[in-house]
């Protein structure tokens, strides 16, 4: 399928959950969508006969400053053999997203990762601990507004 | 220390709380079969895995971070050598690869052969060693000095091209650091002839061995469906009977031209997906990467390799999503750029990461020896796993 | 032997302290070379040349100057270990070892005691080992000390049986304990050696011996309890400096206890293989020391050659295979002894 044909597919099933999608973007289009019903859009587009997106290859944590923070998914299809990403936008005062865990065991480790490093939580997730920084480590080190602290657990950081 | 026993015992990341006869080991960071500072949580019931915990983030040194922190797209180059560091060509291949296609450059068709070429023998250095030390890993020392002297080689021909034996520096955006010496095609095709005999000296001296057989088929073994669900890629997925490879199924730089198989998995010893397939999807993926590397030697095209590298490196805004097949698997690149010459956000997609996540997955059930096993049958680099 | 000393010195107690002490002449030098020898070996086997700076030839001082290192480490014992039986435990180990030396006779002249229930001492001596592994397991406090000593006890106490009834075997043949007697009994030429007896019953029981007894050594393949790449060092994780030293030297002890055994058994012992042709006392050191380092040196082969069994296929290994064969052989044996007299 096209992503013309993808998003017009999503329209019509999620309605308002769909945001925008730019189709012409180069080199990849994407589909913008809400992220409450992340997880319903990802379920349908791993299940439905059409899509058959069964791998989920990349899952980014973003921030796109002022406040704003999204998240990117990068799917794919093995047997439909084509490609789309979903991105989803929401304000830092309110890092909520669906966890997509439950459709793509390989989300389990990314959305560890976004919120490790961004901040992000992943609504419905079963494991949400940090995964590559320490457990007692303060902030979340890609924002772009993250200040590297002065001390952790009593030793100086910038050195 | 009355109370403490009495109360339910815990462990983050295992769902329920400990049976009394459940016991909670720690495997590394310090361990020799972790391949590194991998630490896995193993509940254990006497001999048998209940569960695996992994921890990772003992290595992580911020590469994504520092790659917002760069004066350009080119300097993040050494840092990507530095992830898988025993394929660091692999991860630069990918790294240009995307930038090219940000920046719409059109590479000279000989650095795309050359590329491929030390990508392939890249290939062939990370599975050499993933071979080696999976035979450490089940007791055998031997082979393991083998595959370290052959893998010496290919650094030799790594070393007379750019100088580096471990972290290259040696694809830049556009191009290559240095052309390849004098005498390189015939130092490439001895090399291949050499190679083919150690490949069989390795298959008898430890692929057919009893038992290493006998260690390795049947155990930790991965359905296709749930190695899909895992996104797991390279010898983890082929292993499993998918055949999936991106040289192949997505080609990128100049795959396309060669003639070569897709290894994937049989179950000849034991079932589809099991620790025997992983590894000898790797096995056999060596033998066509010296088919690669010959055509390309064969085919590879005059020109300048360094014709395309641009003066300013300053792509338009835009995202692109660039995944390659490294020796470890899928290695994508998802670089963010807001029109100005340092990148906006590089996310990268590391194989191992993903292929380790499917850990607990595979070795539920095992025993403590299977679990060293199965983990070296994944091929983990912490370099990359924690980048 | 014995009554030579005796003669000369005039001193039984004396006399008895020094035969004491012949044994520990060669083991620990043995297990100093058997060291630098396994390397050598296993780095030709690896293209590789191994130790060659220290001491000049092909470095053949190297693991003196190890052992001078570990002497001089710091002695560390966990502050959590059980400190009575961790620095017990490796004293144990190495005289459960060497206890057994005392019935093995190195040649026609020398034999520690010449028991007559010398075979059975030897078996029954050797068991002590276990516990001391034990002990240095249990007393760590290291969880994965632990695994290792129990999977050393597990694999020890398994496969004493396949060693006990390929013993039986011959000693059914030889209708004697006494290890002297054993070896008198094969003069002669090759011929006359234990391994070609019965053919093929005490072949097949040589074999048997020989499998398990690397299993009660713990060699590859059966190197479970101290597998490196699971169990870190197994027992002796915790172990530094000299207590490692004194228990790295009772496993090459062991192993040429298990390789005397089986020189005897089945090897002719001291017997020259061509008849009276070399024979003698001295000769006699020489043969049996050779065909025990052969033993050695097949040990040290197998260890660079193969991967190693996983924890349940070594009990498979032992109970399904050695023992139900080992069953074999001594029937075997039984009825032909029974038949021929």
């Amino acid at each position: 399928m096209t992503p013309q044909q993808i998003f017009e597919s999503l329209k019509s099933r999620f309605g308002e959950a769909v945001l925008e999608a730019k189709i012409d973007a180069f080199p990849d289009p994407w589909i913008r969508v809400a992220p409450a019903k992340l997880r319903e859009i990802c379920l349908y587009l791993r299940d439905d006969g059409e899509m058959l997106f069964d791998v989920l290859m990349c899952l980014s944590g973003m921030d796109y400053r002022a406040g704003k923070l999204g998240v990117v998914y990068h799917c794919d299809s093995t047997a439909k053999h084509h490609r789309i990403v979903l991105k989803t936008e929401f304000t830092d005062a309110d890092p909520h997203v669906a966890s997509v865990e439950s459709v793509w065991k390989t989300a389990n480790w990314h959305e560890r990762e976004a919120f490790d490093l961004y901040g992000i939580v992943f609504d419905g997730h079963p494991d949400l601990r940090r995964i590559l920084m320490p457990d007692d480590w303060r902030g979340f080190p890609m924002r772009k507004d993250y200040q590297v602290p002065e001390f952790y657990n009593g030793m100086k950081v910038p050195y | 220390m009355e109370e403490t026993m009495t109360q339910p015992r815990q462990v983050a990341g295992f769902g329920r709380d400990l049976k009394s006869e459940e016991m909670v080991i720690s495997m590394g960071p310090q361990h020799p079969s972790t391949h590194g500072v991998l630490r896995l949580e193993l509940v254990v019931d006497g001999e048998v895995v209940v569960d695996v915990i992994p921890h990772i983030g003992y290595l992580h040194r911020c590469f994504e971070k520092h790659c917002e922190h760069m004066t350009n797209y080119q300097q993040v180059i050494p840092y990507a050598d530095r992830m898988d560091y025993v394929a660091a060509m692999s991860n630069e291949f990918g790294y240009v690869v995307a930038c090219e296609k940000l920046l719409k450059i059109k590479v000279p068709e000989r650095v795309e052969y050359i590329r491929v070429i030390m990508a392939e023998f890249s290939r062939i250095v990370s599975h050499l060693i993933a071979i080696g030390t999976y035979g450490m890993d089940i007791g055998a020392f031997t082979p393991f000095l083998y595959c370290m002297r052959d893998r010496e080689r290919v650094l030799d021909i790594f070393e007379q091209t750019c100088g580096a034996r471990l972290l290259y520096n040696y694809m830049w955006i556009g191009g290559l650091s240095h052309d390849v010496p004098a005498g390189f095609t015939e130092k490439v095709k001895d090399f291949c002839r050499y190679f083919r005999s150690k490949i069989k000296e390795l298959n008898d001296l430890l692929s057919y061995n009893k038992i290493f057989i006998k260690r390795t088929a049947n155990v930790g073994v991965l359905p296709a469906a749930v190695a899909l669900n895992y996104a797991v890629s390279g010898p983890v997925l082929r292993g499993s009977g998918v055949k999936w490879d991106l040289r192949k199924n997505d080609p990128y730089s100049v795959y396309d031209r060669f003639d070569f198989e897709i290894p994937v998995g049989q179950g000849l010893k034991g079932t589809v997906g099991d620790c025997w397939d992983r590894y000898m999807v790797r096995i056999h993926e060596m033998e066509q990467s010296v088919n690669i590397i010959e055509q390309a030697v064969d085919g590879l095209p005059a020109g300048d390799i360094a014709s395309a590298i641009p003066k300013r490196i300053r792509p338009d805004a835009g995202d692109v999503y660039v995944r390659t097949e490294t020796p470890k698997g899928e290695l994508g690149y998802y670089i963010v750029s807001d029109g100005t010459a340092t990148p906006f956000r590089v996310k990268v997609k590391s194989p191992c990461f993903v292929n380790l996540s499917a850990l607990p997955a595979m070795s539920r059930g095992a025993m403590i020896a299977d679990i060293v096993a199965i983990l070296g049958s994944i091929d983990i680099v912490l370099g990359e796993v924690d980048r | 032997m014995k009554e030579f000393l005796i003669d000369l010195l005039h001193n039984e107690a004396l006399v008895y302290t020094l035969m004491a002490f012949v044994p520990l002449v060669w083991v620990v030098p043995f297990a100093l070379f058997a060291v630098w020898w396994e390397r050598k070996i296993s780095a030709h086997m690896q293209d590789r040349l191994g130790p060659m700076r220290t001491g000049g030839y092909h470095g053949w001082a190297q693991t003196v100057a190890d052992i001078l290192k570990l002497i001089q480490k710091e002695d560390i014992i966990p502050s959590a270990a059980d400190r009575k039986l961790f620095i017990l435990a490796p004293y144990l180990v190495f005289a459960g070892s060497y206890a057994a030396y005392a019935a093995i006779p190195f040649s026609a002249a020398y034999v520690g005691s010449g028991i007559n229930i010398g075979l059975f001492y030897v078996i029954s001596i050797s068991s002590i080992v276990v516990v001391g592994l034990l002990m240095a397991g249990w007393a760590s406090n290291n969880k994965w000390s632990m695994f290792g000593a129990l999977r050393s006890a597990a694999q020890i106490v398994s496969y004493e049986i396949p060693v006990a009834l390929a013993i039986l075997a011959v000693v059914m043949v030889a209708g004697t304990f006494d290890l002297q007697e054993i070896n008198r009994l094969q003069t002669g030429w090759f011929w006359n050696w234990f391994l070609f007896q019965k053919f093929p019953f005490l072949f097949v029981g040589s074999i048997i011996y020989f499998v398990a007894s690397l299993a009660e050594v713990n060699r590859t393949p059966f190197d479970i309890p101290e597998a490196e790449s699971e169990l870190v060092a197994g027992y002796h994780t915790e172990y530094g400096g000299m207590r490692f030293a004194l228990l790295f030297l009772s496993e090459y002890a062991n192993m040429f206890a298990v390789s005397a055994i089986a020189t005897t058994l089945f090897l002719g012992g001291w017997n020259s293989p061509f008849g009276e042709f070399l024979s003698g006392p001295f000769w006699g050191l020489f043969w049996f020391l050779g065909k025990g380092m052969m033993f050695i040196f097949v040990q040290m082969w197998l260890r660079w050659t193969l991967p190693r069994l996983r924890v349940d296929q070594l009990m498979y290994v032992g109970w399904k295979v050695l023992i139900p064969f080992a069953f074999a052989v001594v029937i075997g044996v039984g009825f032909w002894v029974m038949a021929v007299r």
